[in-house]
């Protein structure tokens, strides 16, 4: 073994617990919108209200699952110094989107966690991420976050951390990410809603538009998001997790190297399929796929997925594919059929 | 009235870190230097301005992203602060601003005519970018006179850099247009560094310049092709070739800015001169000036 990977599987073992660990830490998962449409003027087009409804319909969802702190992973804060936290305890400011500013500014005080925001970044370090916390007076929030903190959490029941998405990571940085704030979950016993502001296919409609008129770009964007919604229904979020690049390719504009909030989302849930979905709205916002979705874990697996369809936590031995009577579905077979 | 003229362009970019360096009073982080050569650049920049008579700074800024056509500021002064989303550690910078909104509406109708999709931002809480503010101090740190700042508006990103380019001199005639016909006396900044691949790390002192060079040599030999040919005025060939380095260097000519600079000068086949090229966390960057008096 060569130093430089001694090191890391030293520096690891101080950050990863040996023993299996709860799979339930990252209670909830939320994918949200972050264009500011739903919070500023969701009276000015019926498929806006239904997205505000679902981001109110996720807020409840939220205090029903027990969690102690919201971690948003924001595809609209990017970094180039690796992944930045946010670490200001009480950052407040008048936020004003670049592109949509006549809709109105939105004033924020928000709540902000800065000593587990401490904690991830000593956990992505120790899994050999580049990271660091901020804590500035006016530092920029992006509108994606504004949107979903004050929506999701108005009253800052809860504290948040805010990670950035550095906009030269691909899939196993982003994927190592996801791994390290678990990690920082863990060991400080955290109960977590992990909360996503993205669009899924990101296409503006690039000229002046009637909100009356909003529609999804193209019918080949609309498609592959009701594709991604359909396995986000069936709680597969590791598969769309290796759909991803596909995605990237089909129904992004380009702005980043990869499509990464999958990437993440899995990582730091579990990296598997082993959820119950639910898609609370799902209309265009400004021509973009605006869904906002829920995923929780689910008691059991259909047992039909792919590969971890068993526990992906901890590995119980080999399975025999063809012993049905393990399914969950058939039910066991009757004795004596050893021959 | 007079007809109005651009008395000088430039690529003028915006590291912060420039800015930094400089430790001037509006800035809250204190920096022990750097980058030398590139302030040096921008002095020698600001010296060749001394001795021409300008109303106001008109600037195509990367850092204020619009992807719903392009963007004119339309609200007469800002005064807030500026913090880098990227770099929040070298800048934070208190600003206080005016712009010229007349002419600024004047262009935004102008470049409405050509067809392109145009918009003024007339929301007071509005924070302006910080390569705005970083390219605006470093050629005139005394802040006295109104600025013209134009988004960048993203179409590299939908379509191509082709498409981009053609949006592009569009805007750059418009705003050459409406400066004539304004009878005031324009300096034109395009704000932005040529490759634009960063380092994704940090030295622990920001300004240790032991750290600094460019991100690889292709990057260098891309910038100094492009360099080569806006000093020997051969800005036509520069623009064809624009798609290219784009592409290969992740070039933040991606904004336009460029572009528009050289459609607003109308294809300098004169000389630029070059006050500088240095490289900052990675990133090539160029100090060049059009003198429209020298052609």
């Amino acid at each position: 073994m060569n130093a430089a990977v001694a090191g890391k599987e030293a520096s690891l073992g101080e950050a990863v617990a040996d023993e299996p660990t709860a799979a339930n830490s990252v209670t909830l998962g939320i994918l949200v919108p972050g264009l500011p449409h739903p919070l500023l003027c969701p009276e000015k087009n019926e498929g806006w209200q239904r997205v505000r409804d679902g981001f109110a319909t996720a807020r409840e969802q939220i205090a029903a699952s027990g969690a102690d702190l919201l971690v948003v992973y924001s595809t609209m804060w990017p970094s180039i110094l690796g992944h930045q936290f946010q670490a200001n305890p009480t950052p407040e400011w008048t936020h004003v989107d670049d592109d949509f500013h006549y809709l109105g500014s939105i004033p924020y005080k928000f709540r902000i966690d800065a000593k587990f925001a401490e904690l991830a970044v000593t956990k992505a370090k120790a899994r050999g991420l580049h990271a660091r916390t901020v804590a500035y007076h006016g530092f920029p929030i992006d509108t994606g976050t504004v949107v979903a903190l004050k929506l999701l959490n108005p009253d800052n029941e809860l504290p948040a951390t805010i990670v950035s998405s550095n906009i030269y990571a691909n899939r196993t940085e982003t994927t190592v990410l996801g791994k390290a704030l678990r990690d920082a979950v863990e060991e400080q016993g955290r109960t977590v809603a992990a909360v996503v502001v993205s669009t899924l296919s990101n296409r503006l409609v690039t000229e002046p538009m009637e909100p009356a008129d909003d529609h999804i770009h193209s019918l080949k964007d609309d498609e592959w998001n009701r594709k991604f919604l359909e396995y986000l229904e069936k709680g597969r979020l590791e598969d769309l997790s290796q759909l991803s690049r596909q995605f990237h390719d089909e129904a992004r504009v380009p702005k980043v190297v990869a499509f990464k909030p999958f990437w993440w989302w899995a990582a730091f849930m579990g990296q598997a399929n082993l959820y119950s979905g639910t898609v609370h709205a799902y209309e265009p916002i400004w021509g973009t796929g605006s869904a906002v979705v829920s995923l929780e874990p689910a008691g059991e697996s259909t047992g039909d997925l792919e590969y971890d369809e068993d526990d992906p936590e901890f590995y119980s031995g080999d399975r025999e594919v063809l012993d049905l009577h393990d399914a969950p579905s058939m039910g066991s077979l009757p004795g004596g059929n050893e021959d | 009235m007079a007809k109005g003229e651009i008395v000088m362009g430039a690529l003028a970019p915006h590291p912060p870190h420039l800015v930094y360096a400089e430790n001037p009073s509006q800035n809250e982080p204190v920096s022990e230097g750097g980058w030398e050569e590139l302030r040096w650049g921008y002095e020698r920049l600001r010296k060749s301005l001394a001795d021409k008579e300008f109303d106001v700074i008109i600037i195509h800024t990367p850092h204020w992203q619009t992807y719903v056509g392009t963007h004119f500021l339309g609200v007469p002064h800002f005064k807030n602060l500026s913090v880098d989303p990227i770099f929040p550690n070298l800048f934070r910078y208190n600003y206080d601003l005016t712009v010229d909104v007349e002419l600024s509406r004047s262009i935004h109708d102008h470049a409405a005519k050509t067809g392109l999709h145009v918009q003024m931002m007339e929301n007071p809480d509005f924070r302006i970018d910080y390569g705005t503010i970083t390219s605006c101090h470093l050629v005139r740190p005394d802040w006295d006179l109104p600025i013209v700042c134009i988004s960048s508006n993203r179409s590299r990103n939908y379509f191509s850099v082709e498409v981009m380019q053609a949006n592009m001199v569009k805007l750059g005639q418009a705003t050459r247009e409406a400066i004539e016909a304004s009878g005031k006396r324009a300096l034109l900044l395009s704000s932005n560094s040529l490759s634009h691949r960063h380092f994704t790390e940090e030295p622990e002192v920001p300004e240790d310049m032991s750290q600094e060079h460019i991100t690889n040599h292709h990057q260098y030999l891309w910038d100094m092709k492009m360099i080569e040919l806006m000093c020997s005025g051969k800005t036509r060939e520069m623009i064809d070739i624009m798609p290219d380095f784009t592409e290969q260097t992740v070039a933040e000519t991606d904004a336009g800015s460029l572009t528009w600079l050289m459609s607003a000068l109308d294809f300098p086949e004169y000389q630029g001169e070059i006050h500088a090229y240095g490289t900052v966390i990675g990133t090539g960057n160029a100090i060049i000036g059009w003198d429209p008096a020298s052609a």
